[in-house]
């Protein structure tokens, strides 16, 4: 609730329809892209008006706090902002979890003919039988699915085709030879080092705020590094792609969607690094590491998920 | 700018300035609500070319595949250009007055949220002129006809929306922040107006699935142009999703169009009725738990798919406890006028027509919800005329009631009452010779979608579309009735423009000044 001092409402600005500027050009242009590979101009100049415009934007933000324009209402807002930011994201992860959960339960077992009817019979149904057998015949329920309905109906003449190998748990032998597990690893660990900085930063100690989130920078790099390998191993030497059926394309989907905000966070904690080796953030004003510390707790937590469902449980 | 906002009078560069550049909540809400009506004009007239071509049976006046992009861009421009610009308007202009605020929480990213919306339907609006036309796979935009058999365009479709999401998505979270962070001391959130309830939970509903949507297009997208299968049996994908996806987002959907207008008719009867709204707090429960079965219910769009008959079940009876309620909220706003000292002033007319139409479109949608008996009305005018009742009749009655209550206090003036009360019975009237007659002929099998029809259903498609220009022309007497007031209207002194008339709203001057409570006031 409002408290005595007043509430900073700037009067005018001009960030606002440049970013909606930006963001319309990058929409047409993302549009005209996919339509016609030869242009990408469009897109690229929405990009470079949107970058540009939410660098100044944030840098306007930054030097209104350091005025102290912004009192601690309004820095509530900004925390209310971020947070609600967050759910939005995770809501944006929960259709592609939800539509991988239906894909493999659910639609899986219907193209392979043996969907139930309910919870307590496990007889299949008449239906799903046909479909199996008048649309897909061959088709054997997996997952993950290395033989689509079309590779099992039409052979060699199918136009989807499944990945040679999987990116799943390769058993305990080979373990060590995983990427994702170390991508775990190092993912887990940062959420750790970020906590660690954060701590530093409440307890005004400096050197271990900035020496630790500067870890976790370098962690989020590293991240990021090994997956582009994986990426590479997969499309060179696995046959796995984005077009390899429904288990490349929720594969890639799923991690690279992941992948991107990872992207996001890094560079967020890049800013709030070099931030702070200007001296900003104090033990009570730390809005801008704060948010996106939750942010990289965030991807962390997605990525848990992932590993879970994506790569280990078949 | 202590001299107050530009006029016309500081020159045209101030006061083009001004409305672009302006993070003023007012200034915004004005914006969208004029946003609104422009697209309600465009969203209008391809509603007029629908019914002019369905006047006769046979094909007169259009090609059916214009026909088709004419009922997808209806849908679309409606639902997301004037229904959610129109709420997110008044949200703009009233929630900052209702709780005693002197702004948005967050003003600049209030205007970005507002400025994307021109970029996002003038992509959306030119995909009627590229090749191959623009989007015909109707609103809800199933694939695989949106995907396999789309029209080059789609890809255009995808980004406005995806633009489009983002902006609801800032638009709600600054609602939510607003809500949560500047109510003026002693505004407990059991004591904020209904409207501010309603819109609160709406956001959360915003926030929450417009994402889904985004995730839905991008499936779309990727299936079209980078050969994933998530739509794709073939692959291993399945067309299905994408309903389970579309009806995640677009259930809470239509609760987020509907809840606001249950926001501004529980403002509105009250005032007219002069008796405190009956049953605040099970209004605000109703509200919230509306939005939480929204979440739950999405596959009775679908019960013709092919679900197990458990799915079936589930979903008949749960949407059948959204009744419950709504039926909560109907009994109050009754209620609240039982033993009350009515007048029928223009807002309160169309607060009833709310009440008495939307209750009716609720019993249609029990009806709907009916798996079995949904097997004979899904896609048939049936439901054409059930989500008219709630949409048109509920989110755009409640939206004109909205306007004639708070546009004496918005701009000074009083709008002439004879002409809002013929412009109230024209809508009313065309409304419902428009619609009631397509439940007849849903019922009796004409399917949605079709630019042609049987010869049975010849006499009730004509008596629809003369409804329909009826209920047209009532729109344009509503717009020369805002502008007549604007430009002409009688001046308004009074602080407190109802005589029955409760809120914090009522309490800063009229016309509102451009810069209210910028200490906030102390609400008992």
């Amino acid at each position: 609730m409002s408290d005595e001092s007043t509430y900073y409402v700037p009067e005018q600005s001009k960030y606002p329809i440049a970013a909606a500027t930006g963001f319309g050009l990058m929409a047409y242009g993302a549009a005209s892209w996919v339509i016609d590979s030869s242009n990408p101009y469009i897109l690229i100049l929405g990009t470079l008006v949107m970058t540009v415009v939410m660098c100044m934007w944030w840098n306007t933000v930054i030097t209104e706090n350091m005025q102290g324009l912004a009192n601690a209402q309004l820095k509530h807002s900004y925390v209310l902002g971020m947070l609600w930011f967050i759910f939005s994201e995770v809501m944006f992860f929960a259709a592609f979890f939800g539509a991988l959960f239906y894909l493999r339960v659910i639609v899986n077992s219907w193209l392979g003919g043996d969907a139930a009817i309910g919870i307590f019979d496990d007889t299949p149904t008449d239906a799903a039988v046909a479909n199996n057998e008048l649309l897909w015949p061959g088709y054997q329920a997996q997952w993950p699915v290395m033989e689509t309905p079309d590779q099992a109906a039409n052979g060699d003449a199918a136009i989807f085709k499944g990945p040679d190998q999987a990116m799943s748990f390769p058993g305990w032998s080979n373990i060590l030879s995983w990427l994702p597990l170390w991508n775990t690893a190092v993912l887990l660990t940062s959420s750790f080092t970020v906590h660690i900085a954060h701590t530093g930063l409440k307890n005004n100690n400096r050197k271990q705020f900035v020496t630790w989130l500067g870890i976790t920078v370098a962690l989020g790099l590293i991240f990021l590094v090994l997956q582009a390998e994986e990426y590479i191993e997969a499309y060179q030497h696995m046959g796995l792609t984005l077009d390899s059926g429904i288990y490349g394309t929720t594969f890639f989907m799923l991690t690279g969607f992941h992948g991107a905000h990872v992207t996001l966070g890094t560079i967020m904690l890049m800013v709030a690094f070099f931030r702070s080796l200007k001296g900003h953030f104090t033990n009570d004003d730390q809005f801008g590491f704060e948010s996106a510390a939750w942010y990289w707790h965030f991807v962390d937590v997605v990525w848990v998920g992932l590993f879970l469902f994506v790569y280990v449980l078949d | 700018m202590a001299h107050g906002p530009a006029t016309l009078a500081d020159g045209w560069k101030a006061y083009i300035s001004r409305w672009v550049f302006t993070t003023n909540h007012k200034d915004i809400g004005t914006l969208y609500l004029w946003f609104s009506f422009a697209m309600f004009i465009l969203g209008g007239a391809f509603a007029m070319i629908i019914r002019a071509e369905l006047f006769q049976p046979g094909m007169q006046l259009i090609k059916p595949e214009f026909f088709n992009q004419m009922t997808t861009m209806h849908g679309l421009v409606m639902v997301f250009g004037v229904i959610m610009p129109a709420f997110v308007g008044l949200a703009n202009w009233m929630i900052p007055l209702m709780i005693g605020a002197p702004d948005m929480a967050l003003p600049r990213m209030n205007n970005l949220s507002f400025w994307i919306l021109p970029f996002a339907f003038a992509i959306l609006t030119s995909t009627l002129f590229m090749e191959g036309g623009g989007p015909n796979f109707g609103w809800t935009f199933y694939a695989p006809l949106s995907t396999t058999y789309a029209p080059e365009s789609v890809n255009f479709f995808i980004f406005a929306i995806h633009i489009m999401g983002a902006s609801s998505i800032m638009g709600s979270i600054n609602i939510i922040a607003t809500v949560m962070n500047m109510r003026a001391p002693g505004m407990t959130y059991m004591k904020m107006p209904l409207f501010v309830w309603t819109w609160v939970i709406t956001a959360f509903l915003l926030v929450a699935v417009m994402p889904v949507l985004a995730g839905a297009v991008t499936m779309m997208l990727m299936d079209i142009n980078f050969g994933t299968s998530f739509f794709n049996a073939a692959g291993g994908g399945d067309p299905v999703l994408f309903q389970h996806v579309f009806w995640f987002f677009g259930h809470p959907e239509v609760y987020i169009i509907i809840l606001p207008a249950f926001g501004v008719v529980s403002q509105i009867i009250p005032t007219f009725s002069r008796k405190p709204l009956f049953g605040y707090s099970s209004m605000v429960y109703a509200t919230a738990a509306i939005a939480f079965l929204s979440f739950i219910v999405w596959a009775h769009h679908m019960f013709t798919v092919g679900m197990p008959i458990a799915g079936e079940l589930y979903f008949m009876y749960a949407t059948m406890l959204i009744a419950v309620p709504t039926g909560v909220k109907v009994f109050n706003w009754i209620t609240t006028m039982y033993k009350g000292s009515l007048t029928f002033e223009t807002p309160m007319l169309f607060s009833i027509a709310f009440v008495i139409l939307f209750t009716f479109g609720g019993f249609t949608g029990l009806m709907l919800s009916i798996a079995a008996a949904d097997m004979q009305y899904h896609d048939t005018y049936f439901v054409v005329a059930h989500f008219h009742y709630v949409m048109v009749a509920g989110a755009v009655f409640s939206g004109t009631a909205a306007i004639y209550y708070w546009l004496p206090k918005w701009c000074g003036k009083m709008y002439n009452e004879t002409m809002g009360q013929v412009q109230f019975w024209v809508a009313f009237i065309g409304f419902n010779i428009a619609f009631m007659p397509q439940h007849f002929l849903g019922l009796a099998g004409m399917p949605r979608r079709y630019a042609d029809y049987g010869l049975q259903f010849a006499d009730w498609n004509m008596v629809s579309s003369v409804g329909a220009f009826i209920y047209g022309g009532a729109q344009i007497m509503l717009l020369f009735n805002v502008i007549m007031t604007i430009r002409k209207g009688k001046p308004v002194v009074e602080d407190k423009v109802w005589e029955g008339a409760e809120g914090l709203e009522w309490t800063v001057a009229t016309p509102a000044p451009y810069h209210t409570f910028e200490k906030p006031p102390l609400y008992k």
